[in-house]
């Protein structure tokens, strides 16, 4: 084995070394954001309450990806998210169109989803959603379903007994 | 009075065990500061180190990124079992990186290249031992320590964590391969919510810090075990299965020791 060849090696093996810490650092660890190439357009949504969505999450349409989520930011005037979406360019959607935030699953990711209106204008780049429909909560809908329940168990429980209750 | 023999006989073989042990120990901690001491001709030298990192590293890469890939591919199908009775499949990007790049990389890695290089540094230096060569060296007034024990020492101290790096991404990637290429989880969720769970300093750096430890661990076991050698070919031979042993066992009690300052309580 000589010199140049053993040289090369080593240098490949440091190399991919170090590639692979720029690797977990960058891509896994994200130290710095990593931006993809931009092939399409971004639109901007207001939810009161995004829920657990996250960065990247899909954006779909009936089911099918077209797009994802670029970022998450909160408008210190209002309170409200303002979620940017970027979306593929070969798909349009109209201006009325309705973002929603969804789980996939009971306890899976969320996601947005879009449902396409009848408006003949299309969203632009840079345009705002107007109607939007926030996350829903399962602490909420938990403490609702409680809170239902513990309203109606009185009057049943207290039906068929009649006048023997006691207080 | 036959059976009082017995007795301390018994009492003094553990004796005799323990004093070896410290011995060995005592032995080894001032053979770390001879390497330390004597490596500077191996940076002045850096001939001799990149031989070395040829042998310990390049000849290592095979067998890292072939089993950093299966380690990653089986993570994610285990981990679909899993994590598909939540309806969270999409949290396998987390799964596969966390454990990676904070256990599997570092250890697996460590065992790995204990086995690989660890245990051919160690068959180098006793048979260079046994053959006498250590000692014409020492009679031509070239110190052994300096330029043969140092350059693999220092060699192993830098491959590792290269190749525990290598091991972690290649798994990634594996993970990537078959959670969303074949299972057909979401591609944008899988690096996204990895993206968010992995913290680059909790998580990437610790990693790092684990696989120096290592690096350094079983560098010195490997070399200390080869210059410590009974020079027989019986005695390299059970050099060579010492450090194995050794290696294993160093990594894994290591890892767990750093494992508990590292991570008590959570991510924060």
């Amino acid at each position: 084995m000589s010199k140049k060849t053993i040289d090369l090696w080593v240098g490949v093996f440091v190399a991919l070394g170090l590639g692979a810490l720029f690797f977990l650092a960058l891509k896994v660890g994200n130290l710095l954001n990593f931006k993809e190439q931009k092939n399409g357009y971004e639109v901007m949504a207001r939810f009161d309450n995004i829920g657990n969505l996250k960065p990247r999450a899909p954006i779909k349409s009936a089911g099918v990806v077209v797009g994802r989520v670029e970022s998450i930011k909160l408008d210190p005037q209002t309170y409200e998210a303002v979620v940017r979406l970027h979306l593929e360019k070969n798909f349009q959607f109209s201006r009325d169109t309705i973002a929603a935030i969804f789980t996939s699953g009971l306890l899976g990711e969320q996601f947005v989803g879009l449902e396409a209106g009848g408006d003949s204008q299309m969203l632009k780049d840079e345009e705002w959603i107007k109607k939007t429909q926030s996350a829903i909560q399962i602490e909420k809908l938990i403490s609702q379903f409680m809170f239902s329940k513990a309203q109606e168990t009185p009057a049943t429980t207290a039906a068929p007994s009649g006048a023997g209750v006691k207080p | 009075m036959n059976f009082l023999a017995k007795i301390a006989d018994w009492f003094r073989s553990i004796g005799t065990a323990t004093r070896n042990g410290i011995t060995r120990l005592g032995f080894a901690t001032r053979f770390f500061w001879a390497i330390v001491r004597a490596s500077g001709p191996t940076f002045m030298r850096p001939r001799l180190l990149i031989r070395e990192i040829y042998h310990a590293g390049v000849l290592s890469l095979v067998i890292v990124l072939m089993s950093g890939l299966f380690i990653g591919m089986v993570l994610a199908l285990q981990g679909y079992e899993t994590l598909v009775r939540f309806g969270a499949t999409e949290a396998m990007g987390v799964l596969v990186a966390l454990s990676l790049v904070r256990e599997l990389g570092p250890v697996v890695a460590g065992l790995l290249f204990a086995s690989r290089a660890g245990s051919a540094m160690t068959a180098e230096i006793g048979l260079m031992k046994t053959t006498e060569q250590l000692a014409a060296m020492d009679v031509m007034a070239i110190d052994p320590v300096a330029r043969v024990v140092a350059p693999r020492f220092w060699a192993g101290v830098i491959s590792l964590p290269l190749l525990a790096a290598i091991f972690s991404m290649l798994g990634i990637y594996g993970g990537f391969l078959v959670g969303v290429k074949l299972i057909g989880i979401d591609g944008g969720a899988f690096w996204g919510q990895m993206q968010v769970a992995v913290d680059w300093r909790n998580d990437v750096m610790n990693g790092v810090i684990k696989s120096v430890v290592f690096a350094f661990a079983v560098s010195l076991i490997a070399v200390f075990e080869g210059y410590d050698a009974t020079p027989t070919a019986e005695g390299v031979s059970a050099a060579t299965t010492r450090t194995v042993v050794t290696s294993a066992l160093a990594i894994l009690a290591l890892d767990f020791v750093l494992t508990v300052f590292m991570f008590r309580g959570g991510v924060n």
